[in-house]
């Protein structure tokens, strides 16, 4: 788990080019959206392909983002909860 | 009646340099891409943008002119209406290929939408706005090269009619990370570079 927490951060700052962010930034649980990384809804699209292609989840229902991407934490657990790669 | 119009200011970008009213004001030998080369623009001026890094080159480089222009004419954004008006050759080509990259392999068909979004040539001009709150007229057009008749009559008219204060203005292209340029320009009231056709071929 706190591999993959370390492994989301870095990718979080790749994909979506947050250079003004490192991981050890990034808390477990600093919000995504909002005052935390002030992630667009850009960046919501983002993530849900980066779940897809990295470890094969497919969120069927949007409205489970907000929940999902609250922060690296919530991530970090439905990625071990769902995973299918 | 027609009021005499100026250009205010310009900028050119082009082989990893910068000028402005025609004297170099950044070169980097160093940057051996095209996006290297704008980050170290960016941090050149000294800018805290985050927004700047999610943009595609295209934008970047519509963005930094922009900066520098606005920056060095001391522009009030806020109470003046500056329409932007663009054109080029290339539209969003860069970035349409990284796209096409992305979905020509079925079995590997991830599109990445912070890419897609870039797919158009106007979305720089809407980068600009945003950074300005500029609520006004805007444009983007493609042609095979600059076209300063067309550039002229419309920013003439866009003052002329009322439609706006000024102008921000020119050529912003992006093919490849080494075929790339940038005239811009600013057109208002106030200068000492009479706007004219020949004036805009002259300094492009």
């Amino acid at each position: 788990m706190e591999n993959l927490k370390q492994e989301l951060k870095a990718k979080i700052i790749e994909n979506l080019n947050l250079e003004d962010f490192k991981v050890e930034d990034i808390e477990d649980n600093d919000p995504l959206f909002g005052d935390g990384l002030g992630l667009d809804s850009i960046d919501a699209l983002e993530l849900i392909v980066m779940l897809d292609k990295d470890y094969g989840i497919k969120i069927s229902d949007p409205k489970k983002g907000k929940e999902i991407f609250e922060s690296i934490q919530t991530m970090a657990q439905f990625i071990m909860d769902n995973k299918t790669k | 009646m027609n009021t005499k119009l100026y250009i205010q200011s310009y900028c050119k970008i082009k082989n990893n340099t910068i000028f402005f009213n025609g004297n170099p004001v950044f070169k980097d030998t160093k940057a051996e891409n095209l996006k290297d080369f704008l980050k170290s623009t960016y941090k050149h001026l000294g800018l805290k943008y985050g927004k700047f890094f999610k943009m595609d080159n295209l934008s970047k480089l519509a963005f930094l002119a922009s900066e520098i222009i606005f920056k060095e004419t001391k522009i009030d954004t806020e109470n003046e209406n500056v329409a932007i008006v663009f054109s080029n050759n290339a539209s969003s080509l860069e970035t349409d290929r990284k796209h096409q990259m992305s979905i020509n392999d079925k079995d590997n068909y991830f599109p990445s939408p912070a890419i897609f979004v870039y797919t158009l040539p106007n979305i720089g001009i809407g980068e600009i706005s945003i950074r300005h709150q500029l609520k006004s007229e805007n444009a983007f057009f493609v042609f095979n090269k600059y076209n300063a008749e067309f550039h002229y009559n419309y920013e003439k008219s866009l003052i002329q009619t009322k439609k706006a204060d000024a102008v921000l203005s020119g050529w912003v292209n992006v093919d490849d990370d080494t075929n790339y340029e940038t005239f811009m320009y600013l057109v208002s009231k106030n200068g000492k570079l009479e706007h004219n056709k020949k004036q805009l071929n002259k300094l492009y």
